[in-house]
């Protein structure tokens, strides 16, 4: 069973703004990126699952030139409020690292 | 035609190598720029207006930024000044600026472009229904609109008046990003897709170069592409570098949205010139409907007084998930004992954070459960006022240390204080109120323009 991090040469998590947490996958090389993209693990309901997400609004973007998966939706808590524990959302990708990536069929 | 961009650092007092900046002199740039601030640090430096970075950090970036500006006779722009792009940002980067041309002898026509928003002026736009929400945006009523600090980010518009109006350097106030790259070369006639797009390349200087770093791009944008290179000859780009900054701190790495439209680089093509060159063709631009400026906002909405801690006994950590929720309830009822019935519990919040457990990723941390050896332990206290966060939290200190664990016997010592006192106040705490844009009548008014000559 591949991991994520086998297939990505970075994982991260950024604000983009204030209000919207994204995070991107940046495949080690195209071969990795197929596999990512075949698999189809990055889905709205993990994010949904892991971080509380509505579903509806988690946008998923395959990115085939920079072989990269984006994934962005709204912050649970805006950037730097009383309760926000990260407010860089540089830490939010963790439970992501070890993520099973089923291989293709055959 | 070629115009050729030099954009020396991601952020103004972020750094670069100085003998990279030479490299772009002698590479013979039509204009010089970058940004000095954004909202990536969080709502203290909008709600204050002080800066992130250091008054030495900024002056020395500065000071090689106007003599290589002196030496070419070209625009210098940098946007978003002091970090949240507040009038009082400008004012900070310009005292600067003329401190530099009196120690270095250097002449300038100076234009300062404020970004800060009239509270007036947003009553108006907003009784017309011209704030509108971004998705996803907080709720704003009027209250929160006029008590927060308020600035617009500019386009291009007010950067291209005031180099026409004969300015050699603009210190702008909040700006988009792109704006300072694309204002000359946009004033100049070149494609609008390849302008937006190299802007949107080279905003973080060599941030995506390999390996990334605090240093500068060059761009020499012709008609039907942009060559893009690092300023250091020991780092390079790649089309796959290159393409991967589209996705950096942006929502949708496709469609990047600008206040005269957006900008689309799905067909982009990202191809090397050579082992550190890459040539971009490809992107468009489309104009939209509607002139739009974004608003950023914050506002004060308490103050903080910290302590940090650890405990390590097992028997304690154990006992924390029934302790604290009882301590909460016990510092209620303090609070209402303590001042007399002049603070209500419900303005008060004390936050722990475990480190070790769950603090960064909150309860829906999927390893929560499994047992820590240690726990680092944050104390937040938000009160309306520092003196009420103080008093607070010298108390959820003080019990913290002694929670009555039921396998002891006597007073418990319960948590490890690193530091005498152990209660810090952090000062106030200023929260983000704003994902919205105003629709103005054109794109100057939200924008005010003072040009002065500097002489040493």
């Amino acid at each position: 069973m591949t991991r994520l991090l086998d297939l990505c040469s970075l994982i991260r998590s950024k604000n983009a703004g204030p209000f919207v947490l994204t995070f991107d996958f940046m495949c080690r090389d195209r071969e990795a990126y197929e596999l990512l993209r075949a698999a189809q693990v990055l889905t709205p309901q993990l994010f949904a699952d892991l971080y509380g997400a509505d579903p509806a609004q988690v946008l998923v973007v395959h990115h085939d030139r920079a072989q990269a998966v984006k994934v962005s939706f709204p912050r649970p808590v805006r950037q730097g409020d009383v309760h926000d524990s990260d407010s860089y959302g540089g830490q939010q990708y963790a439970p992501l690292v070890d993520l099973q990536v089923p291989a293709p069929p055959g | 035609m070629e115009i050729r961009i030099l954009a020396p650092t991601g952020a103004l007092g972020a750094g670069f190598r100085a003998e990279s900046l030479e490299r772009g002199v002698a590479m013979l740039p039509h204009v010089i720029a970058c940004d000095a601030g954004s909202t990536d640090s969080g709502p203290y430096y909008l709600g204050t207006g002080e800066p992130k970075l250091s008054r030495e950090a900024v002056k020395r970036d500065l000071r090689l930024l106007l003599k290589a500006r002196d030496s070419l006779r070209v625009p210098l722009i940098i946007g978003s000044c002091g970090t949240s792009g507040r009038d009082v940002g400008v004012d900070l980067v310009a005292g600067i600026a003329r401190e530099i041309a009196a120690e270095e002898g250097l002449r300038f026509a100076l234009a300062l472009v404020y970004a800060d928003q009239d509270p007036a002026y947003l009553t108006e736009r907003y009784e017309q229904g011209r704030i509108r929400p971004l998705d996803p945006a907080p709720f704003v009523d009027l209250d929160t609109l006029t008590g927060s600090q308020v600035v617009g980010m500019m386009g291009v518009e007010p950067i291209q008046r005031a180099l026409t109006q004969g300015a050699e350097v603009v210190l702008a106030g909040r700006a988009s990003d792109t704006a300072l790259f694309a204002a000359l070369p946009h004033a100049m006639g070149a494609d609008p897709g390849l302008t937006w797009h190299m802007a949107k390349t080279v905003e973080c200087g060599a941030a995506c170069a390999i390996p990334p770093g605090a240093d500068g791009l060059f761009v020499h944008l012709r008609e039907d592409h942009f060559d893009v290179e690092p300023l250091d000859p020991s780092s390079r780009l790649t089309p796959l570098s290159v393409a991967a900054h589209t996705l950096y701190e942006n929502a949708n790495p496709y469609l990047i949205t600008e206040p005269s439209g957006v900008l689309d680089t799905t067909d982009a093509v990202y191809t090397a010139l050579d082992e550190r060159r890459v040539r971009v063709t490809g992107a468009v631009y489309r104009p939209g409907d509607t002139y739009t400026v974004k608003l950023e906002g914050a506002r004060l909405v308490g103050y903080q007084t910290i302590a940090v801690g650890g405990i390590r006994d097992r028997v304690v950590i154990e006992q924390l998930p029934k302790l604290l929720p009882m301590a909460q309830d016990y510092f209620r009822a303090k609070i209402s004992d303590v001042f007399g019935g002049r603070v209500d519990p419900d303005d008060v919040d004390i936050d722990y954070r475990l480190y070790g457990q769950d603090a960064v990723l909150g309860p829906l941390d999927p390893d929560r459960d499994r047992p820590p050896h240690e726990l680092g332990v944050l104390i937040t206290v938000t009160a309306p006022t520092q003196p009420i966060a103080h008093a607070v939290a010298t108390f959820v200190a003080h019990i913290s240390a002694h929670l009555p664990i039921p396998q002891y016997d006597g007073l418990a010592s319960t948590i490890a204080y690193p530091f005498s006192p152990p209660e810090t106040d952090r000062g106030p705490l200023y929260q983000f109120t704003l994902n919205h844009v105003a629709v103005p009548g054109d794109p100057y008014e939200m924008f005010r323009t003072v040009h002065e000559e500097v002489a040493p």
